[in-house]
């Protein structure tokens, strides 16, 4: 009578399943789905964005050049913000994202110019330091169980704190770091981390008569800059990882009840030290994708950098309590903010509406997430 | 069946912390096929003994066999994979997460060759949709956030998700305490079913009434000792009561109170 075979054996056949699948399964309408997606916000408030400029900027602003112009700054943030993104929804914020930036940058000028290390060998040892002071961050969160607000806030003046010190050190008085990679020579590094890249197809498109080109026949814009080449990369893979892989699955539980995914065997702390690594390795990249580009570095560099992201991965749907939230939300979020920065530029509007509208925005960005968040959970 | 060696035997088993003394001699045991019934009040000793069991606390002193071999966990991951599944209150789903998300929360099943190995949703949709049917909860779509679940359904839910992972043990702390009526007949009713595949289960509860209703064997635990452990045809439910609330005490009450407690 006792029945032994092991519950994981009786999977019924496949068709069985789907027959199953078939009768039970409830129309699930439309508008459910749509507002079961975290990023539903953020891609409405982009069109809604989009389509304020569209009637009042100056029609340039929707350029190819323009649209450069706007994605640049936003793959900055967005970079920043996607990270800064996947840690709150493994439950924890990072403040210290903009000084890591600063001081990461730091480290990687220091490399290149001081030590005179090849570009490839300084991007992997600034990578590996960025790395180690996000495990730190990581490890005193966990370990001291005080708030990681708390612990980054500390961390975004030691950080900047250091680079500042640092700089004057390394520069002999000054805030300023010139000169950086400007002996390298090593052009395929350089090309994946700065100018742009597609320059092929832009110069096609140009000869073809697909995109606005000089008289002389140049293109009027060479290429895609490299770092929104890096954003959408990073956030493509990011959503995948958050939404088809263990990993993914890991940060939701860890963010959603700590204590639950422990007891279902998710490992919270290694999950959750990994996030903090990854935050600090995207400030590393954004620091080594602006610090190429410029050739040089300053104590200002990311300078308000945390709350613009933790505000864009607000906007792309995150929940301030973790557990809850999309990469890809993130993604349209640093654009709204790009558009909005530059946008304002290219109407008759004063550019410092800008800090208003971020403010607005956020307000309502985390009502709007609290209301789909009881949506979605039935709470009243 | 009754013959065979338990799956979970504990005898004398004595946990310290420091100088306080949580359990100081508790000796149990689960067959296949059982509902145990551990019973106790408030700070008898329930909670360390279950973390005991888990994995979560090692004993200071005692013995403590599944199958018949002597172990020692040091996580509860090990008593995971020795086939003892506890089943927390509170603390077993995740409100935001989906059902399936939740059902297969790290266990989740790859495909692929790393980096680039992904989850199988699709699979894991089926079959949370299909193991949820057989216990007869209506999970229309296995993406729904858990947080819509009742408390009832929730606690099925974890429970089905033990019993598709191969626990051959189920510890349940106080499944049925903060539900009400329907919810808890239908957790009880679960319980019931999943003695009838074989599971030992370890049903903890201060609730008298829901203990016998599905208890095969029930173990009395009074400061940190056990007072006894006695079948069911042996006791009966008031008995029982008394035995746990320590006696006359709450007879006196009860009397006063007309016989309601």
């Amino acid at each position: 009578m006792v029945n032994t075979t092991q519950p994981t054996a009786d999977l019924s056949p496949a068709p069985a399943i789907k027959k199953i699948q078939d009768e039970r399964l409830k129309e699930v309408s439309l508008l459910t789905k749509i507002m079961r997606r975290p990023e539903l916000g953020a891609l409405a408030g982009l069109i809604l964005v989009a389509i304020f400029f569209i009637s009042t900027a100056d029609a340039s602003m929707f350029t190819l050049a323009g649209i450069m112009n706007i994605l640049s700054p936003a793959s900055q943030l967005g970079i920043l913000a996607i990270a800064a993104a996947l840690l709150m929804i493994g439950g924890e914020f990072d403040l210290s994202i903009g000084s890591m930036v600063a001081f990461t940058g730091l480290v990687f000028g220091a490399f290149v110019t001081l030590s005179g290390l090849p570009l490839l060998l300084a991007i992997a040892a600034t990578f590996v330091v960025a790395a180690i002071l996000g495990g730190l961050n990581g490890q005193l969160v966990i370990r001291t169980r005080l708030p990681s607000f708390i612990v980054t806030l500390a961390f975004l003046f030691i950080l900047r704190g250091l680079s500042l010190v640092g700089l004057k050190w390394a520069t002999g008085g000054s805030t300023q770091m010139r000169g950086i990679g400007a002996q390298s020579n090593e052009d395929f590094v350089r090309e994946i981390f700065s100018g742009t890249a597609l320059e092929g197809l832009f110069s096609w498109l140009a000869a073809n008569d697909l995109i606005a080109k000089f008289p002389n026949g140049t293109p009027t814009v060479t290429g895609v800059p490299v770092s929104i080449l890096w954003f959408i990369g990073f956030a493509l893979l990011a959503t995948w990882i958050l939404l088809r892989t263990r990993a993914g699955n890991w940060i939701f539980a860890a963010g959603g009840d700590a204590n639950a995914a422990r007891n279902s065997g998710v490992p919270v702390d290694r999950v959750k030290t990994g996030l903090f690594m990854l935050t600090a390795c995207a400030a590393a990249l954004v620091a080594i994708l602006t610090v190429l580009d410029a050739g040089s570095t300053d104590a200002r560099r990311g300078f308000q950098k945390e709350f613009e992201a933790i505000i864009a991965a607000v906007i792309g749907g995150c929940l301030l309590t973790g557990g809850y939230g999309s990469a890809i939300g993130a993604f349209f979020g640093a654009i709204i903010f790009g558009m909005v920065s530059i946008g304002l530029t290219y109407t008759r509007f004063d550019s410092d509406w800008f800090q208003v509208f971020l403010g607005a925005m956020l307000l309502l960005a985390v009502l709007f997430n609290n209301f789909i968040r009881r949506k979605v959970t039935g709470e009243r | 069946m009754d013959r065979q060696a338990p799956i979970i035997e504990i005898r004398n088993l004595v946990k310290h912390f420091g100088s306080v003394i949580a359990l100081s001699g508790v000796s149990l045991s689960v067959h296949r096929g059982e509902v145990m019934c551990l019973l106790g009040d408030n700070g008898a000793g329930k909670s360390t003994l279950i973390k005991t069991l888990s994995g979560v606390h090692k004993p200071t002193s005692g013995e403590f066999l599944v199958e018949g071999r002597h172990v020692t966990f040091s996580s509860p991951r090990d008593a995971l994979d020795a086939g003892i599944a506890t089943v927390y209150q509170d603390l077993a789903m995740i409100p935001l997460m989906s059902v399936t998300r939740n059902f297969f929360m790290g266990r989740e099943p790859v495909k692929g060759v790393w980096p680039f190995r992904y989850v199988d949703f699709d699979h894991c949709d089926a079959v949370t949709r299909d193991e949820m049917h057989k216990i007869g909860i209506d999970v229309r779509d296995p993406h729904q956030a858990v947080g819509t679940l009742s408390g009832g359904e929730r606690q099925c839910v974890a429970i089905a998700r033990a019993v598709y992972f191969g626990a051959k043990v189920l510890i349940l702390d106080e499944p049925t305490s903060a539900l009400g009526v329907a919810q808890t007949s239908m957790v009880l009713k679960y319980i019931h079913q999943v003695r009838q595949k074989g599971l030992g289960v370890i049903f903890i509860t201060h609730n008298v009434r829901h203990a016998y209703a599905v208890g095969d064997r029930f173990t009395v635990l009074n400061r940190g000792k056990t007072l006894g452990t006695y079948a069911k045809s042996e006791i009966a439910i008031d008995e029982l009561q008394n035995l746990m609330a320590g006696g006359k005490e709450l007879q006196a009450v009860s009397a006063e109170l007309g016989g309601m407690v």
